[in-house]
């Protein structure tokens, strides 16, 4: 009986133990980069030139609402925003010890980068079609 | 007899409970996550804010002290 008490006392201990981090020095780098990146990004997300994708991502769905001097520059800022995104997900994964979170966690912030969106932001629904906030 | 019976008995018990430790952690804590992803989407998006925009995540925690700071902004500022 004092075994079981034990164990269930153990399950209970790693059960409150088991918590989400979030901080490594990588990941610290990319919050600092796509936070810095995200001023230059508003005016596109604003005008729906730039949309929330559904896998967490972000992607230039109207070009034809950039000038076109401007679109070399927004194609730029999307790609590194792109790669700091999803080097966000996979570090948070490894930060946890658990890379197989990986799409779990981009599926997570996919829904939060929505929910979070301010009205007029685009968006993209489950099943593809975009949608104005 | 009996003793081996209750030995047995503690083992499967003991089993189980091992078994549902690790079940716990492997599985993915989605309530945890969508915490953290709020609190690094509000980080990362705090310049948009400043810039007199989008409203806050509010389910955080609330040693949170930028909260405070964005409450006390006037209004107007605010769409």
């Amino acid at each position: 009986m004092t075994l079981i008490s034990l164990g269930f006392f153990l399950c209970i201990s790693l059960a409150s133990a088991v918590d989400f981090k979030a901080s490594s020095p990588a990941v610290t780098q990319l919050r600092q980069n796509m936070k810095q990146r995200h001023s230059q990004l508003i005016p596109f997300y604003d005008s729906g030139a730039v949309g929330l994708t559904r896998d967490g991502l972000i992607v230039l769905r109207d070009s034809n609402t950039v000038p076109l001097s401007g679109r070399q520059s927004v194609n730029i800022l999307v790609t590194a925003e792109n790669q700091d995104r999803n080097a966000l997900y996979r570090e948070i994964a490894l930060a946890n010890n658990h890379p197989e979170w990986e799409s779990d966690i981009r599926s997570t912030f996919a829904q939060r980068w929505i929910k979070w969106a301010r009205p007029g932001w685009w968006y993209q629904q489950e099943n593809g079609s975009w949608q104005k906030k | 007899m009996t003793n081996r019976n209750s030995n047995l008995v503690l083992l499967v018990a003991a089993g189980f409970v091992v078994t549902a430790c690790v079940t716990i952690n492997i599985y993915f804590p989605a309530a945890a996550a969508e915490k953290v992803a709020d609190k690094i989407i509000d980080e990362v998006w705090q310049a948009d804010d400043e810039a007199g925009g989008r409203e806050q995540p509010r389910e955080k925690s609330g040693n949170d002290t930028r909260n405070n700071k964005i409450d006390n902004k006037p209004d107007e500022v605010r769409p």
